[in-house]
């Protein structure tokens, strides 16, 4: 199977200049098509079905004939492909009474349609692994080939995934309100699970958060693609030329984007601009401010830490018992207290972790990290030797067995 | 074409060639010429259509069984969790021929170690049986 939609647009598309589209635009068309196609009462799995087969079609048909409206093309393919299967089910004996039923159209709506499609798709009855393939193909617009890499399973197993949740969702009315927090908390799923092959899924979080915040004036929705950018602007440092992974205090500052650093600091800056004492920052904006200081800072050792310590103190508040509902938040938050307090405070703080994070490996990379802060040495080197031994990621193991090799050779 | 499973072991199999330390003690130049070599492997697999799939799995094991009726799931991490066979990960290759599957697991085992000599660690190779179900 070829890839049906590359990373770039079909080169044809510049002979057309008066009639500009691309694989971008096309796919910002996928909510308000999909949304139209569901107010008319079609079934979510057969409408997203045929909103797939018109957009493979649009891709043969528009760079020699651009279609004058995208999207009346697409709803009027898709209808036609709805009529097609609708048929070849009636020929096969199959009864089909929604071809009478014919619904009536409801009002059409813009920039909440990416919204009520994001409930949908993230509805609170699917496992995340669902709800993040199901977002990705409905609402972003992937084909189940490039999700299946993304998430390194076959394309079988990801198909079988997708068809399985299209029918959990089948009859959920789209006017049907929804879970902001679980939409939040998939798109932050979508973008963790980072740049596989040919499918960067940051980007696709990025893209899928700006047409998010375009629906909701919530701060969190904000708060979340700060972060995204904030952390994404660091990615072209955070691996050198030979693959390895280079740890933030380590990067080539010149390398971060710029761009995305501005745009991520005038975000957070705008959600936290409407919070007050009764509503408190949440989750997300404290993450993106948090990371919009380290991204300010021109070096590592002009990191402002008092005011991250500050923050993160904010964070562990969030919960009433972080050590055991957020010790990652503490563990950053120890990280903090050992840069504005010394090591041995910060390695303080890490014991009271041990019992309830000993078992992962960031517990044990923090203690490396503080030991190595404070000159130990052999210490940091023997922390960083049992990171490696529980870490789950092969590029983050091989970076922590470095790490404790060339301590060793320094002491 | 035939598929075999290679396999690397964090313990267990024949007595090694020669003692060596854990990586975290070797010279970090070893450590990158290792690791070098091991994505080397891969590309050369891939590179040749002859990679199916290569994993790696963490030293973490746990032992699990049915635990009866109205009982939950029995676990333990083995008889002997110090000294038992322990997978590391594995190369899953198809190739012309048996010959082949056994020159790729040598190749594999000449990975350099903490002084640059080949590790000469043994790989376990095993034929994978023809009409079991596979999924792509």
């Amino acid at each position: 199977m070829t890839e049906r939609r590359g990373r770039s647009a079909p080169s044809t598309r510049s002979e057309h200049p008066a009639h500009p589209w691309d694989e971008r635009t096309l796919r910002g068309l996928i909510p308000r098509v999909l949304a139209g196609l569901l107010r008319r009462g079609e079934e979510f799995d057969v409408a997203e079905d045929a909103l797939q087969e018109a957009l493979v079609d649009a891709l043969r048909a528009w760079p020699e004939r651009p279609p004058r409206n995208p999207e009346a093309w697409l709803t009027t393919v898709a209808t036609r492909r709805l009529v097609d299967a609708r048929r070849s089910a009636a020929a096969r004996g199959r009864r089909e009474e929604a071809v009478a039923t014919e619904a009536p159209a409801g009002p059409t709506e813009n920039g909440d349609d990416t919204l009520l499609l994001l409930f949908c798709c993230c509805s609170p009855d699917l496992s995340p692994a669902s709800q993040m393939a199901l977002t990705l193909r409905a609402v972003a617009g992937l084909t189940t080939q490039e999700i299946a890499e993304a998430f390194a399973v076959p394309e079988a197993t990801m198909a079988q995934r997708i068809s399985r949740a299209k029918r959990q969702v089948r009859g959920r009315p789209l006017n049907q309100p929804g879970d902001l927090a679980v939409v939040l908390r998939v798109l932050e799923l979508v973008y963790v699970t980072g740049h596989r092959g040919r499918v960067d899924l940051t980007t696709e979080a990025i893209r899928l958060a700006r047409q998010l915040i375009l629906a909701t004036d919530e701060p969190e929705a904000r708060g979340l693609l700060a972060m995204m950018l904030l952390n994404h602007a660091r990615l072209p440092a955070r691996l050198d030329a030979h693959g390895h992974i280079v740890p933030l205090d380590r990067q080539d500052r010149s390398l971060w984007n710029v761009a995305e650093i501005t745009e991520g600091i005038a975000l957070v800056q705008s959600a936290l601009a409407v919070q007050s004492n009764e509503r408190p920052p949440g989750r997300y904006q404290i993450e993106a401010a948090i990371a919009a200081l380290h991204d300010d800072a021109p070096s590592a050792d002009e990191t402002d830490w008092i005011q991250i310590l500050e923050w993160y103190d904010s964070l562990v508040a969030l919960t009433d018992d972080p050590i055991r509902q957020d010790p990652a938040s503490l563990l950053g938050r120890a990280v903090a207290v050992g840069h504005v307090d010394g090591a041995p405070a910060g390695l303080r703080e890490i014991g009271n972790l041990r019992t309830v994070m000993g078992r992962h490996h960031r517990w044990h990379a923090a203690l490396g990290y503080l030991s190595e802060l404070g000159g130990d040495l052999p210490g940091a080197a023997d922390a960083y030797a049992a990171a490696a031994r529980l870490a789950i990621d092969v590029a983050e193991r091989d970076h922590l067995v470095r790490h404790a090799a060339r301590l060793r050779s320094a002491s | 074409m035939t598929k075999y499973l290679l396999l690397k072991h964090y313990r267990g199999g024949p007595d090694p060639h020669h003692p060596f330390p854990p990586m975290d003690e070797w010279d970090p130049a070893a450590v990158d010429a290792h690791m070098a070599f091991l994505g080397h492997v891969t590309d050369m697999l891939d590179e040749r259509g002859e990679l199916v799939g290569v994993q790696a799995l963490t030293p973490d094991r746990t032992w699990v069984r049915y635990g009866g009726p109205d009982a939950a799931p029995v676990t333990t991490d083995g008889p002997h969790p110090e000294t038992s066979d322990l997978i590391a990960g594995w190369y899953l290759v198809d190739v012309d021929s048996r010959e082949r599957a056994l020159e790729i697991a040598a190749y594999v085992s000449s990975e350099p170690g903490h002084d640059g000599e080949p590790l000469y660690e043994w790989i376990d190779v095993r034929q994978i049986m023809d009409g079991g179900t596979s999924r792509g």
